[in-house]
């Protein structure tokens, strides 16, 4: 009697089990609501974009090395594309402004957060919490599809009647506004596709940590890669909102004709005439609301990567990190910051000196915590038994990359050396820094080391190495020199690469005034090296796909011999996550335990008794 | 293992895992409001010119969809509270009643609306500028008509009916006698004809009009958007009630809840609208 019911069970159980199991391909592979499924929807389609936002960086490095020459294998197919704007093969100014906004824009809003927050997020902060999903999977889904569609509309701009928008990935009004063309329309509907996308991201994030930690998963015992996930959250879904209402805003002045960002007397074509618009509104209020979000949004590209390096160095370290507390209370301290400090970007504008001086104080104060963080990570160097595989050699570079980017961003934090600065290449040398070999590299890594969780398999380590030594030098001879000619005045938005203002002695002096052409020069050298930067992801894209199919298999669940919940899992992990649900003994960092048998103890293996 | 705590609370946090994500949702709209709300303060400060909204905006019209709002925001916690005394019919009519009045409001602002857009002002090349109805070829009171537009469908002239007081323009004190007022205007609703050459600008009270309609449009078109997203929500649990509540109780009065606490931020937005829009 008690067989037969038990057998009932079990093939209801069964039949339970196939429902779930095999929801067929649709539902599996494309409209799935598994945060995992949905995590690699957002790896694969960012790193395309990571790919395309490059490739136009590429064509520009083109014109800024050999400006008004014909782009050589490319230029043709650009000509029969986008038509009269890359007459010849040529790169026209216009051509130029439109993949520069863009390039910007997709790299942040298409790429890196997409990546940082919503792929490493979604995959990995429910696995290592000890939950079977995302609060809300369907909402998740939902999530994926408007930052689907929201890149549709981006990519599709390129090929509206003007082209692409062409005011920077700031969009300042009322440039962004009075350029006429329908692309800045559709970058305005695809950044609030966006917007809605990151911000659903956002709730069901900080709802599944508050809300999904397996049994003894206490605060204090969450992996710090979760903190910085909790965290980024919380600006993505404070800041955005505010950037939403000034996209609407825009999107009103571009489409029904107001003037929220347009002052009265707005003269158009080219001073010819007063622009048809009532006026009476304010430019610095688009600067103001972007801002907003525009620099909390350094912190969402740059937390997730230090929450991804903290997990790698505690990994291959083999010990505990350095001050886990003090992490967790300065990205706390960074997040809170990070929303008062938004006007150092508009120093220039002229909204005077008491504002700049308060702003310039919350600046130098920000830097407190992520320097605690950065010394946290170095320390945790000391003493350990590396293992130098690629995630590590990344991971290891992010700290001086990322150190660099930060510390030569303090003159721009500071007024008075910022109005030097401004808008020159020094500013794009430092925030390169901090996001590409910084941001990107942390990515990297991150990639490397949980892809044998996603496929079974490890990715090739030669390739590997390859990858980052050639990366981690092309990146420096990309960006290295673009602190010399920012620092000699080059402004960065010229696409002729600086040569109207190429210096000349007008007074005979024998003193120049203008860019020296060494500066000029630079231009050429900084974009082989950007093109070599291209070359040297191809081990990276074989790697990645080859890896699939004949990587080498793991040998066990575990690979790296981690602690965190995500490595005790099966893999890949089922639709479910845990065979059963996990309870949580430990702390996330226990490395080499003095006396334990083996040098890592998971968090969910029970005191010895 | 199915996820946790989609119904039942979770004990240390207290929360289900719906309202959890409500409140973080609604503290989202905050910032979104609150930046719209930030806006329009700097708009005002640095404006060259901003109305006398009471001259525009029909008070008693605003007060009556105030108090349609805050009815059904009792309402829609009676409907909540209904369930949670198993009183499924009570709930019908209590959300029937809330979805009602979401119904009026929208409707009350349509009409607020439609007869902006037919409303308008005129400032022609001699610096006298009034504010009216239009005829156009015989049409009377047209939507959207711009100097543009009149230019470039070939109209020579329009009739211009002006208003009584221009809108915009500060209301007369009611004087104890009121003669004065009434006397300045009796022969106000005069017609003229207009040639399309003398005009500088046409505008109905459109977004483009000025910061002040835009900023109103802006945010009350925000708002009534999220009036309608609240209704459609709330209609479909109305309509789905009987079968979800026998089934899945907790469940359900747990989603009106939930929608209940959208529902009181809406109301709250428009708390905030009526007075800086329609009275300050």
């Amino acid at each position: 009697m008690a067989a037969t019911t038990t057998a009932k069970t079990h093939e209801a159980h069964e039949a339970h089990h196939h429902e779930h199991h095999d929801p067929g391909f649709w539902r599996s592979y494309v409209f799935s609501s598994d945060h995992k499924v949905i995590g690699i929807q957002y790896g694969i389609t960012s790193l395309a974009f990571l790919f395309f936002g490059f490739i136009l960086i590429a064509l520009m490095r083109w014109q800024l090395a050999y400006p008004g020459k014909a782009i050589p294998f490319v230029g043709g197919l650009l000509e029969a594309v986008l038509g009269e704007v890359a007459a010849g093969g040529v790169m026209s100014g216009n051509l130029y402004n439109s993949f520069g906004a863009m390039h910007g824009t997709i790299m942040v809003f298409l790429a890196i957060v997409p990546l940082a927050f919503a792929a490493f997020g979604n995959y990995v902060v429910p696995l290592q919490i000890g939950a079977p999903d995302m609060c809300f999977p369907r909402i998740n889904m939902a999530s994926y599809q408007c930052f689907f569609l929201g890149g549709v509309v981006m990519f599709a701009s390129f090929f509206v009647p003007g082209g692409a928008a062409q005011a920077g990935w700031t969009s300042y009004s009322p440039l962004a506004t009075t350029i006429p063309t329908d692309g800045q329309t559709y970058w305005l509907i695809g950044m609030v596709l966006l917007i809605t996308s990151s911000l659903l991201g956002a709730v069901n994030f900080i709802a599944t940590i508050i809300q999904l930690r397996a049994p003894g998963m206490t605060w204090m015992r969450l992996p710090w890669f979760v903190w910085t996930q909790f965290v980024t959250a919380f600006i993505l879904l404070l800041a955005f909102p505010p950037l939403e209402a000034a996209g609407l805003m825009q999107l009103v002045d571009k489409v029904l004709g107001t003037s929220f960002f347009l002052p009265t007397g707005l003269m158009t074509a080219g001073g010819a005439a007063l622009a048809d618009v009532s006026g009476g509104g304010s430019p610095l209020l688009w600067q103001h609301l972007f801002w907003f979000l525009g620099h909390p949004e350094v912190y969402v590209l740059i937390l997730p990567a230090m929450g991804i390096v903290a997990e790698v160095i505690a990994n291959n370290t083999r010990k505990p990190i350095w001050g886990y507390r003090s992490l967790v209370y300065s990205v706390l301290a960074v997040g809170f910051i990070s929303f008062i400090v938004w006007a150092h970007h508009m120093y220039l504008t002229g909204m005077g000196t008491k504002i700049s001086t308060f702003f310039q104080t919350t600046t130098m104060i920000i830097s407190i915590p992520s320097v605690i963080i950065l010394t946290c990570l170095f320390i945790s160097l000391w003493g350990g038994s590396i293992r130098f595989n690629t995630p590590m050699l990344f991971a290891l570079s992010f700290l001086p990359m990322f150190g660099i980017g930060g510390l030569t961003g303090l003159p721009l934090g500071f007024n008075f050396s910022d109005l030097l600065l401004h808008d020159t290449y020094y500013v794009i040398a430092h925030f390169h820094y901090v996001v590409a070999p910084g941001t990107i590299f942390a990515l990297f890594a991150g990639v490397y080391f949980w892809y044998p969780k996603i496929t079974g398999r490890k990715m090739n380590e030669t390739l590997g190495q390859i990858h980052f030594w050639l990366s981690l030098i092309c990146m420096n001879l990309v960006f290295y020199p673009m602190f010399k000619q920012g620092v000699s005045g080059m402004n960065r938005r010229m696409a002729d690469g600086g040569a109207t203002y190429l210096g000349v002695d007008d007074v005979g002096s024998g003193e120049l005034v203008g860019t020296p052409q060494a500066m000029i020069d630079l231009n050429v050298n900084i974009s082989h090296a950007a093109w070599a930067l291209g070359l040297a992801q191809l081990p990276f894209i074989f790697n990645f796909f080859w890896s699939m199919f004949a990587g080498r298999r793991v040998e066990n669940d575990n690979p790296w011999q981690a602690t965190t919940l995500e490595w005790q899992t099966p893999t890949p992990p089922p639709h479910g996550n845990f065979d059963k649900e996990p309870v949580v003994y430990r702390g996330p960092y226990e490395y080499s335990v003095p006396g334990a048998k083996a040098d890592f103890i998971p968090q969910n293996q029970p005191d010895p008794a | 293992m199915d996820i946790p705590y989609t119904t039942t609370p979770r004990e240390d946090t207290g929360l289900y895992n719906a309202k959890v994500g409500i409140w973080l949702f609604l503290a989202s709209e905050v910032m979104l409001f609150g930046a719209l709300f930030s806006s329009y303060i700097l708009l005002r400060v640095g404006a060259d010119w901003w109305p006398a909204p009471r001259s525009i905006l029909n008070i008693p019209i605003g007060t009556f969809n105030t108090a349609v709002l805050i009815i059904s925001s009792v309402t829609v916690v009676l409907a909540w509270a209904s369930l949670k005394m198993n009183q499924l019919s009570k709930f019908k009519l209590y959300q029937g009643i809330t979805i009602l009045c979401a119904l009026i409001f929208v409707g009350v602002k349509s009409v607020e609306y439609t007869e902006k857009w037919k409303h308008y002002e005129i400032w022609l090349n001699d610096g006298s500028n009034y504010s009216g109805h239009i005829d156009v070829n015989g049409k009377h009171n047209p939507f959207f008509y711009t100097h543009n537009k009149l230019v470039s469908e070939g109209v020579t002239e329009i009739t211009f009916t002006k208003d009584p007081h221009k809108y915009g323009d500060p209301l007369p004190e009611k004087a104890a006698g009121g003669g004065e007022a009434h006397a300045a205007e009796a022969h106000a609703h005069e017609s003229m004809v207009i040639k399309t050459e003398d005009i500088k600008r046409l505008s109905a009270f459109v977004p483009a009009h000025s910061t002040y309609f835009a900023i109103y449009f802006t945010m009350t078109g925000l708002h009534a958007l999220h009036v309608i997203g609240g209704a459609l929500v709330m209609f479909y649990l109305w309509i789905t009630a009987g079968s979800w509540f026998r089934s899945r109780p907790e469940q359900f009065t747990n989603r009106i809840e939930v929608s209940g606490l959208f529902w009181h931020f809406v109301d709250l937005v428009w708390i905030f609208l009526f007075p800086i829009l329609y009275l300050m």
